[in-house]
């Protein structure tokens, strides 16, 4: 199968249901000729031209809101926020306005819309270029979530997106835009609050999102060069969330540890740990852990920053105690 | 002569719409006093002409963004007593099922796209709806009513930068009623409002809203022009609220007084300056004034009665439209 970059599989999925349905449409800063500052849309522009792919002004709060009013008349915006971090400036248009719309209206009206955006540390961008901010959004009901794992999610995560009728929120790990996959030809999607089991094991299950779910993998090699079998599981969308595929693994290999790129207090993390411990309690075995980033800003720093991630070999260790039963947070 | 026949029934039914909302908020407001109404709510009476003056220009096609005071713009555009008097009361045959209330009262069906109880909330909606008008080649036209208050807001700033730059169908709809809660508007907007859309290169125009033929006149001209690509436009709408901010704002002498408020009941009370117009053209004579505003009393008592005796929603719908399918 041919092998594409995730930054392309985005573009390739933007471009075919711009193809397929008129009512598609782009709007955000820089995302014409420029294609976004990571060059992901390029050459969109030059298929559909500015009607369809718009340059904005810095006004996040305004064509966030524009994009609300557009989805609510029966366009299907998709909305390209720089940085994840701007998010917190969009937060009424999105949290107050998209996600409460279809409820306060009794289901009469609806917005369709896409709000692709990103995440991830480590890329030396400090503290305002660097958030994960995927559980301040999954937070608020009437917002979809989706975190794509690489290209091949990449692509059929947003075109789903994309013909979905509520709002749906994507984050994009911009480490991962040139990190190329298994991409089909042939046209394909992914359905929502369908976990993907990544990889089949015994003794432990590690949940990741996003980049995590490569940290996961990593960290599953090399437990098994330890002989200590680890199951790898990409819930691919946060909200909704399949519930059902992490119990199971979790009632087979009775422990798990759930790695996000979010800072782990009152994270995302957390949120799946507590739902394996309220429906898996009496098939555990060890505390489920949580490896979120550090609770502090993203410093510049190489030095520091490296710190404020998980890495597979934490990952690893963790695994390894939970496994031969030490506590990893004794009281 | 046709001219005129159309004339009337256009002035009548502006009468009407007038009468309508004053007599909805009277009993929105017992409603209130007697306890019967969970919540609060805000009122609207005295800027009936500013929601009658502009909806009476646009089609059902067009779109309207609403703000917390948004009964009269409701009512305005279109929706009946019944289903309105259900949402005030949380009812499940209430226009949003009873999950909205007083401040997200909308009949979509009539192209209200909600009353927003985010101040300033709705403008990036009513410009996004407008910015679909242009994409899809639809000749709709969106206002965007929101109040004095509101223009402290920045999201205004960005959105009408974008409209301007676009030439977006959408017209600014300031509803200047003085005051933004208990502080007077020149006590929290510098310099003059309508020069700030003029920042934008947007054609911007003062009326006096309590005369719904002035405010008809101008939204009728604007409209179709906006229709046109010729749009955006920003009209400020000098108006007064009768009522304290909310119901329960009853003691307000220490933010106005009740000499102000005597002097814009008395002397510029938009239904009964229009309702002297009326007389005067020979347009109707009281007899026949009266005996509408009669119908309409009924048709609200009937509706409350209506409303109060209707069912809530099944515990069922608390989750449902969470998310649409
Ligand atoms: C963002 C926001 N800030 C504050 C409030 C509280 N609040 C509700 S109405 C209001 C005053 C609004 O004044 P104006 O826009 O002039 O509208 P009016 O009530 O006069 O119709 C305020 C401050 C709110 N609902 N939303
Ligand atoms: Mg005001």
């Amino acid at each position: 199968m041919r092998e594409i970059t995730l930054s392309q599989a985005v573009n390739e999925a933007i471009a075919e249901e711009m193809r397929r349905d008129p009512s598609v449409f782009l709007m955000g800063e820089d995302v014409a000729e420029a294609g976004t500052p990571f060059k992901v849309l390029s050459g969109l522009v030059e298929e559909f031209g500015t009607e369809r792919v718009i340059d904005t002004p810095i006004s996040e709060p305004g064509f966030m809101g524009m994009a609300v009013g557009a989805a609510m008349t029966g366009a299907r915006p998709i909305v390209d926020l720089m940085f994840g971090d701007f998010i917190f400036l969009i937060m009424d248009q999105l949290c107050n306005q998209a996600a409460k719309t279809h409820y306060m209206s009794g289901g009469k009206l609806t917005v369709p819309l896409v709000l692709r955006t990103n995440m991830g540390a480590t890329r030396r961008s400090a503290a305002q270029h660097s958030q994960s901010l995927q559980a301040l959004v999954a937070h608020i009901p009437g917002l979809k979530v989706a975190m794509p794992s690489s290209s091949y999610e990449a692509k059929g995560l947003m075109k789903t997106a994309i013909r979905d009728n509520n709002p749906v929120v994507i984050f994009e790990d911009k480490l991962m835009y040139q990190d190329k996959a298994p991409v089909p030809e042939e046209e394909y999607l992914i359905p929502f609050g369908v976990a993907n089991v990544k990889r089949e094991g015994r003794d432990i299950t590690l949940i990741g999102t996003s980049s995590m779910v490569q940290v996961a993998e990593k960290a599953a090699e090399i437990l098994a060069a330890e002989g200590i079998s680890a199951e790898v599981i990409d819930p691919r969308t946060i909200v909704p969330l399949d519930e059902k595929t992490l119990i199971e693994s979790v009632k087979k290999t009775s422990r798990a540890i759930v790695i996000d790129e979010g800072h782990q207090s009152y994270g995302v993390t957390a949120e799946i740990a507590s739902r394996l411990n309220e429906k898996a309690f009496y098939h555990l075995d060890a505390p489920v852990l949580r490896m979120g980033a550090m609770d502090v800003p993203v410093p510049f720093s190489p030095a520091l920053e490296d710190l404020t991630v998980p890495t597979p070999e934490q990952v690893a260790a963790n695994a390894r105690r939970l496994c031969a039963g030490e506590l990893i947070h004794a009281a | 002569m046709a001219k005129a026949k159309s004339n009337t029934e256009d002035y009548l039914r502006m009468y009407t719409q007038m009468v309508r909302i004053r007599t909805f908020e009277d009993n929105a407001n017992q409603l209130y006093l007697s306890a019967k109404m969970p919540g609060l709510t805000h009122m609207y009476s005295g800027e009936e002409a500013v929601a009658v003056g502009i909806c009476e220009a646009l089609t059902d096609a067009d779109r309207i963004t609403s703000t917390h005071r948004g009964h009269g713009h409701c009512v305005a555009k279109g929706a009946e007593f019944k289903a309105m008097f259900c949402e005030l009361l949380g009812k499940a045959e209430g226009y949003c099922r009873g999950k909205g209330g007083s401040m997200h009262i909308a009949d979509q069906s009539h192209g209200n796209l909600g009353a927003n109880a985010i101040v300033g909330g709705s403008m990036g909606i009513a410009t996004g709806s407008a910015l679909r008008a242009k994409l899809q080649g639809s000749d709709d036209v969106t206002v965007c009513f929101f109040g004095d208050g509101a223009t402290a807001q920045g999201l205004l700033y960005e959105v009408m930068n974008m409209a301007a730059l676009w030439k977006l169908p959408v017209i600014y709809a300031c509803e200047n009623n003085g005051y933004s809660e208990y502080t007077k508007t020149e006590e929290i907007a510098a310099g003059s409002i309508t020069a700030r859309a003029e920042a934008f290169g947007i054609e911007a125009h003062q009326v006096d809203g309590q005369d719904v033929l002035e405010v008809n006149d101008l939204a009728r001209k604007l409209v179709a022009r906006a229709r046109k690509g010729e749009g955006p436009f920003f009209i400020e709408l000098m108006t007064y609220r009768y009522h304290g901010h909310h119901v329960g704002d009853i003691n307000r002498e220490y933010y106005r007084s009740k000499a102000e408020e005597k002097e814009w009941k008395d002397n510029r009370d938009p239904i009964i300056r229009f309702r002297a117009h009326l007389v005067r053209e020979g347009i109707a004579t009281e007899a026949d004034l009266d005996a509408l505003n009669a119908e309409i009393e009924k048709d609200a008592a009937e509706a409350v009665a209506y409303a109060l005796d209707a069912a809530y929603p099944d515990a069922a719908e608390v989750d449902m439209h969470v998310y649409a399918a």
